[in-house]
C-alpha cells in the first residue's frame, strides 16, 4: 500500500523528523510505501499533487494543525499525534492498514478532527508576520461578504433606476422597508425586485465588521476565538466604531481566547473550557471593553466632530470639500466617516434650498469622496500593479469598481483591514482631492446615495466625474508607491508558494 | 555550515547525573563554554519550558532535550553518555544517552536542516549504538559529524 504522512510538534525541530523517519522505515520494513511531508522548522516542502493521489492512506502525526489539510480530503486517515509515530511506528502503520482496509476514515485517537476553516497563519513565523497573517486571515473571510453585499445592493440602486423615474430610483429603494417586502410583496413590481436586492445587500454587509473580527480570533486562538471574535465585531458596530474598531476587538477577542484557553483548569472542568468557560468569559470582556470603554469616547469624539464641522459651514467651500473627503476617505463607514456623510445628510433636509445651495455642493464632495477609496483600490489591484496584492485582494478589487461605483465604500475594507496605514493614507489623501475638486467645480446632488447611478440628478456632473477620477488616480498612484517600498511579506509568501506548487505540478506531470 | 553542529567538547562520555534537570545543566554548561549559548539560565528555562509540554525521552534509552532560543547562536548538539540512568519519560525506561539539541530562534531553513537530519538519524539503532560503543568524545563527535548530512 502506499501512504502520505504529515508529521509536527511544537518545535519543530526534533520529533517531526524523528516520526518522519520512523514511519518511512516502518513502512519499509512492511512492505509499504510511506512518504512524509515534515512540517518543522526547517521549512516544509509539499507532497507532490500526484504523490498525494496515489496514496491509500493517509497518515497524522501531527501535534500543530496540520497545513492544508483538504489536499487528503476524503482519503482514509489515522491521527496519532506525533509521539506515537515515534515511540510505535510499527503500530501506527499497522492501524492505517487497517484504516484503509475498513475503507472509511477512521480516527484512532480520542480526539475526533473535524473540517475547520483553513488559516492564513504559519506558527513558526515571527510576530511581526504572524499579526499581518491574522489580519488576512480576517480580511480573506471577509472579502465574499464585502463582494456579495456590495454587488447585491449596487444592482439593487441599477434596477431602481429603471423601476422609477425621474432619476431617483437609487433614493427611493432604500425607503422601502423590510416589513413592507414581507407583508406585501409584488413579484411584478420592480421597485419590489430592486428593494429586494439592496436589503439583501444590505444584510450582507451587517456581517462584514463581525466576519472581519471574528476571523482575525479565529487566526489567534483557533475555535475558542470565533464567538468573542463576532461579538466584539457586532459590539463595534454598535457603537459606531466601523472597521477599525473591528480589528481592535478580532485581536483582542483572539488574545484572550488564546490565553483563557490556556489556563490550567482541573480536568472535570476542561472539558466544558472550549464550549462553555472561554467563549462566555472571553465575550463578556470583549464585550464590556467595547461597549462601555471604547464606545463612549467615540461617540463623544463623533458629538465634537460634528459641532465643529456645523461651525465651520459658509466658510472656505473648497477648503471644507477636502476635509470633508478626507474624513470620508479615513476609515470607511467608520464614525469619522459616518460623521462628515451624517453632516452632509443632514445639510439635504434644510427647508427652502434654493437650486445651487451649498448643502448640495457638500453632498457631491462627500459622494465623490467617498467613491476614491474602492476604486483607488479596484485600479491599484487589478489594473496598475496585480503583484502587490493578494489574490484574495485583487478578487475582491474586480468587485470594487462596481462597488466604489455605486459610492459604497465599504468595497476598500479589505484592502485598509490588510494594510491599514498604507491605504488609509493614500485613501485621505486622494478623497480628500476628490472632495476640493467637486466643491471647486461646483458640482451640486440632492441625493444622499446612489454613485454613479444619480448622475441624472447632478448639477455639472461632469465636475463630479472630474473630482472622483482625479482623486482615484491620486490615490492608487500613493498606494501604489507605498506599497512597492515595502512589498507585504504575505503576498511574497503566496507568489513564492505559487511557484512552489508550479514547479511541484510540473515534476508530477 | 561554518559552525560544525558538535565538536569533542560538547561530549561529555561519562557523565554522572543525578537526574533530567542535572544532566540537562551539565550540557548546557558545555555549550556556554563553547560560546554556542549566551545565557546558560535562560536557555535551560527555555528547555524546561519544552520538556513540560511533553518529556522528550525517546524508545531505546534515549533523551533528547530541545529548544529554539534566543540564547542560542548556532545550532548545537551536545551529548552527554550517563553513567547512571535517569528518567526521561519514555514508557521504555531511564535514558543513558542524552542528546541536547539548541537551536537559534530565528533559525533560517536552511541552519535548521542539519537539526533535521540528525533527529532522523536518531531513529536508527545502528547510529545510537555506534556512539554508546565509541571509545571517546573524539570519536563521538566524528561519527555524528559523519553521519549526519542534510538530505
Amino acid at each position: 500500500m502506499k501512504f502520505v504522512a504529515v508529521s509536527s510538534c511544537p518545535t519543530g525541530i526534533a520529533h517531526t523528523y524523528m516520526a518522519a523517519e520512523a514511519l518511512e522505515q516502518a513502512g519499509r520494513a512492511a512492505g509499504h510505501e510511506v512518504v512524509v511531508e515534515t512540517q518543522g522548522a526547517a521549512g516544509s516542502t509539499p507532497l507532490a499533487p500526484a504523490v498525494i493521489a496515489a496514496a491509500d492512506g493517509v497518515i497524522y502525526a501531527a501535534d500543530l494543525e496540520v497545513r492544508d489539510k483538504e489536499r487528503f480530503a476524503g482519503k482514509p486517515f489515522v491521527d496519532v499525534g506525533v509521539k506515537k509515530a515515534v515511540h510505535d511506528a510499527p503500530g501506527v502503520l499497522a492501524a492505517a492498514i487497517a484504516a484503509v482496509e475498513a475503507g472509511a476514515p477512521a480516527p484512532t485517537s480520542a480526539a475526533v478532527h473535524t473540517p475547520s476553516p483553513a488559516t492564513k497563519v504559519d506558527r513558526d513565523a515571527s510576530v511581526g508576520t504572524r499579526v499581518r497573517q491574522w489580519l488576512m486571515t480576517g480580511v480573506s473571510y471577509m472579502i465574499p461578504f464585502v463582494a456579495a453585499g456590495g454587488i447585491l445592493i449596487a444592482l439593487g440602486f441599477m434596477l431602481a433606476g429603471i423601476a422609477w423615474d425621474g432619476g431617483n430610483g437609487a433614493v427611493e429603494v432604500t425607503k422601502i422597508p423590510v416589513t413592507d417586502l414581507v407583508s406585501n410583496f409584488d413579484p411584478t413590481s420592480l421597485q419590489q425586485w430592486s428593494a429586494v436586492l439592496f436589503q439583501t445587500g444590505a444584510l450582507a454587509f451587517g456581517f462584514l465588521v463581525p466576519v472581519l473580527s471574528g476571523f482575525i480570533a479565529y487566526a489567534i486562538a483557533d475555535r475558542p476565538g470565533l464567538v468573542p471574535g463576532f461579538v466584539g465585531g457586532a459590539a463595534s458596530v454598535a457603537v459606531g466604531a466601523g472597521f477599525l474598531g473591528g480589528l481592535v476587538t478580532g485581536f483582542l477577542a483572539g488574545g484572550l481566547a488564546w490565553w483563557i484557553s490556556r489556563w490550567n483548569v482541573p480536568k472535570g472542568v476542561r472539558g466544558v473550557m472550549p464550549v462553555v468557560v472561554t467563549p462566555l468569559l472571553s465575550s463578556l470582556v470583549v464585550g464590556i471593553v467595547t461597549l462601555v470603554v471604547i464606545g463612549r469616547p467615540i461617540a463623544a469624539a463623533m458629538d465634537g466632530l460634528s459641532d465643529w464641522l456645523n461651525g465651520l459651514s459658509g466658510n472656505n467651500l473648497v477648503l471644507l470639500g477636502a476635509l470633508l473627503g478626507a474624513m470620508m476617505g479615513f476609515d470607511l463607514g467608520g464614525p469619522v466617516n459616518k460623521v462628515a456623510y451624517t453632516f452632509a445628510v443632514t445639510g439635504l433636509a434644510t427647508e427652502g434650498l434654493t437650486a445651487d445651495a451649498n448643502q448640495y455642493k457638500i453632498m457631491a464632495a462627500v459622494m465623490a469622496a467617498g467613491m476614491v477609496a474602492p476604486l483607488a483600490m479596484a485600479l491599484a489591484s487589478t489594473v496598475v500593479r496585480k503583484s502587490l496584492f493578494t489574490h484574495a485582494e485583487r478578487e475582491n478589487g474586480k468587485a470594487a469598481w462596481l462597488l466604489g461605483a455605486s459610492f459604497i465604500s465599504e468595497g476598500a475594507i479589505p484592502f485598509a483591514a490588510a494594510d491599514p496605514w498604507r491605504v488609509i493614507v493614500s485613501s485621505v489623501v486622494g478623497s480628500s482631492v476628490a472632495g476640493a475638486v467637486s466643491m471647486a467645480f461646483g458640482a451640486g446632488l440632492r441625493a444622499p446615495h446612489g454613485g454613479i447611478w444619480v448622475l441624472p440628478l447632478m448639477s455639472n456632473f461632469w465636475g463630479f466625474l472630474v473630482a472622483v477620477v482625479v482623486g482615484t488616480v491620486i490615490s492608487c498612484a500613493i498606494v501604489v508607491a507605498l506599497k512597492s517600498a515595502r512589498p507585504s511579506a504575505v503576498v511574497q509568501a503566496e507568489q513564492a508558494a505559487d511557484a512552489q506548487l508550479a514547479a511541484a505540478v510540473a515534476t508530477a506531470a | 555550515m561554518s559552525t560544525p553542529l558538535i565538536t569533542a567538547d560538547l561530549v561529555a562520555v561519562d557523565l554522572a547525573a543525578a537526574d533530567r534537570d542535572d544532566a540537562t545543566r551539565h550540557l548546557i554548561g558545555l555549550l556556554a563554554a563553547a560560546g554556542r549559548v549566551t545565557d546558560a539560565d535562560g536557555f535551560h528555562a527555555d528547555v524546561r519550558a519544552r520538556e513540560a509540554q511533553m518529556a522528550t525521552g525517546m524508545p531505546g534509552g534515549i533523551g533528547l532535550p530541545h529548544a529554539r532560543s534566543e540564547h542560542v547562536t548556532a545550532p548545537s548538539l551536545a551529548i552527554g553518555r550517563l553513567t547512571q540512568g535517569v528518567d526521561w519519560g519514555a514508557p521504555d525506561g531511564p535514558a543513558t544517552l542524552v542528546f541536547l539539541i539548541a537551536a537559534p530562534a530565528t533559525g533560517e531553513g536552511d541552519h535548521l536542516q542539519i537539526l533535521a537530519a540528525l533527529a532522523r538519524r536518531l531513529v536508527h539503532e545502528s547510529f545510537k549504538t555506534s556512539l554508546r560503543e565509541a571509545p571517546d568524545a573524539a570519536t563521538v563527535a566524528e561519527i555524528v559529524t559523519r553521519e549526519v548530512v542534510p538530505s
